[in-house]
């Protein structure tokens, strides 16, 4: 027990924790890749076509993991910026503004993807449905985090403000979350339960599952990767990196 | 230095800032009629382009208002707090013997009484020149009295986060408006539900709500903002 609380105290350190990113970024990338390969393959091949829908649901073997990750990530930036603004921890800084472009990623991938989907299904590309509209804002919210960390010279200040920012937002959450319980929506209501009754079809939840578990690690992956670029840059001229780099003996 | 127990207390800090702010937008009065006169700009503009037709205009008039008021208020969010950014007074406010967080609802509460009241004041005429039905004026002046404060307080989140950035127009523009989103869905709803003949005091109540707990969160928030900015 000691002694994973002080490699957890360790890892705020970054050389430590660019150690910790190189090696873990490739972990779950590695982990990722077959379980998302697995995910796809049984989502285009393995699952029958839907009675309704066709063969256009498959989309959403890729739409609904996105969507989940679009809120997933920001909530988690939102914790990050909180422990970063109360511990004044810089790796968590770090942490929080490399979840940014990548949740804009996934929301941007859930816009994209529903929008293909419902062209055939609701007959239109848009319609100013509250759960879209609120998926929406969500992504103007991560340009609105990113474009202030961008705008603040001193990197450490422009996290934090950032990080503030995400905090704020995170009263959004909730209410995407709910949007299409509250409002009478165009969107269907909730499908997968991890509590109660699921209503999706038993042949394509293996499948959803895999696509879930296996965003998930891509994302941490991602998110060391990118973590790690940040943090690099910011002690660019520390004698740590130049050795990490092998340029300093 | 103040000598310890005779610290100003909550109601004299307010009542000094107040009256200077009060001073300082008496004495130059041209720029408090600003936000109105960009508002009637919107207002005038969006009419021409709508063409004269009375019928379009008034079924668009209570959107528009919505969107004139609060562009003109998110344009004069900058006013906020740069002026006191720039000459180190926001700076005194950190030091003073009460809540950074006080100052800044008294701060905000003036800025409305002097930006957006102004705005509300001016909505009536702003409706007729847009062909509003008579009825439908009260619940606009309603949403606007709920909403106006709402945006204030959201919008000087934003301007908290962004004083220490030089040019920063479109930038408070990008953050602030995402965050508008929800208070325009309800102002401008409630009026159309009125409209309708839909109730509206559902979106009103939840205006009213919204209000109350920006009343309390934002100011605290605000205050971690400038701390933030300023170090």
């Amino acid at each position: 027990m000691q002694s994973i609380v002080r490699w957890f105290h360790l890892l705020g350190s970054p050389p430590v924790f660019d150690r910790f990113a190189r090696r873990g970024s490739r972990l779950f990338y590695l982990a990722a890749l077959p379980v998302l390969a697995l995910g796809l393959w049984q989502a285009l091949f393995v699952v029958p076509a839907d009675y309704q829908q066709g063969d256009s649901f498959r989309i959403l073997f890729v739409h609904v993991p996105s969507a989940w990750m679009s809120l997933f990530v920001f909530a988690l930036m939102a914790l990050y910026a909180a422990i970063a603004l109360v511990w004044k921890i810089k790796v968590c800084e770090v942490l929080a503004m490399a979840c940014a472009p990548i949740g804009a990623g996934f929301t941007l991938v859930t816009l994209l993807t529903g929008s293909i989907w419902g062209r055939p299904m609701w007959g239109t590309w848009w319609d100013w449905d509250p759960r879209l509209t609120t998926e929406l804002i969500l992504l103007f919210l991560y340009f609105g985090v990113i474009g202030l960390y961008m705008a603040i010279e001193e990197r450490r200040s422009a996290a934090r403000a950032a990080g503030l920012l995400a905090i704020v937002g995170v009263a959004l959450l909730p209410v995407i979350r709910y949007s299409v319980d509250w409002w009478g929506s165009l969107h269907q209501g909730q499908t997968i339960r991890l509590f109660g009754p699921t209503t999706l079809d038993a042949s394509m939840q293996l499948p959803l599952w895999l696509m879930v578990i296996g965003t998930k690690l891509w994302f941490a992956g991602s998110l060391l990767a990118k973590a790690r670029a940040d943090n690099l840059q910011r002690e660019a001229g520390k004698d740590w990196v130049q050795r990490a780099l092998g340029e300093a003996p | 230095m103040i000598a310890p127990g005779t610290e100003p207390g909550l109601w004299q800090t307010a009542r000094a800032l107040a009256a200077r702010d009060l001073q300082l937008v008496w004495r130059r009065r041209g720029d408090a009629l600003q936000p109105v006169l960009f508002a009637v700009l919107v207002v005038v503009l969006f009419a021409l382009a709508m063409g004269r037709d009375p019928q379009r205009l008034a079924g668009s008039a209570v959107a528009v208002l919505w969107l004139a008021v609060l562009l003109a208020g998110q344009l004069a969010l900058d006013s906020l707090f740069r002026a006191d950014a720039e000459d180190g007074s926001l700076e005194q406010w950190l030091l003073a013997p009460v809540p950074l967080a006080w100052l800044v609802l008294v701060r905000i509460t003036m800025h409305w009484l002097t930006t957006a009241v102004p705005l509300i004041v001016a909505s009536p005429l702003l409706a007729e020149m847009l062909h509003l039905p008579h009825d439908q004026l009260p619940m606009l002046l309603a949403s606007l009295l709920l909403g106006t404060p709402l945006l204030s307080l959201i919008g000087g989140l934003v301007a908290a986060l962004t004083v220490g950035i030089r040019r920063s127009g479109i930038l408070v523009a990008l953050l602030s408006l995402p965050l508008y989103v929800p208070v325009l869905v309800f102002g401008a709803g409630s009026v159309a539900a009125s409209a309708r003949d839909q109730d509206p005091y559902g979106a009103l109540l939840m205006l009213g709500a919204g209000l109350v707990l920006a009343l309390v969160l934002a100011p605290l928030a605000t205050a971690a903002a400038i701390r933030l900015s300023l170090n």
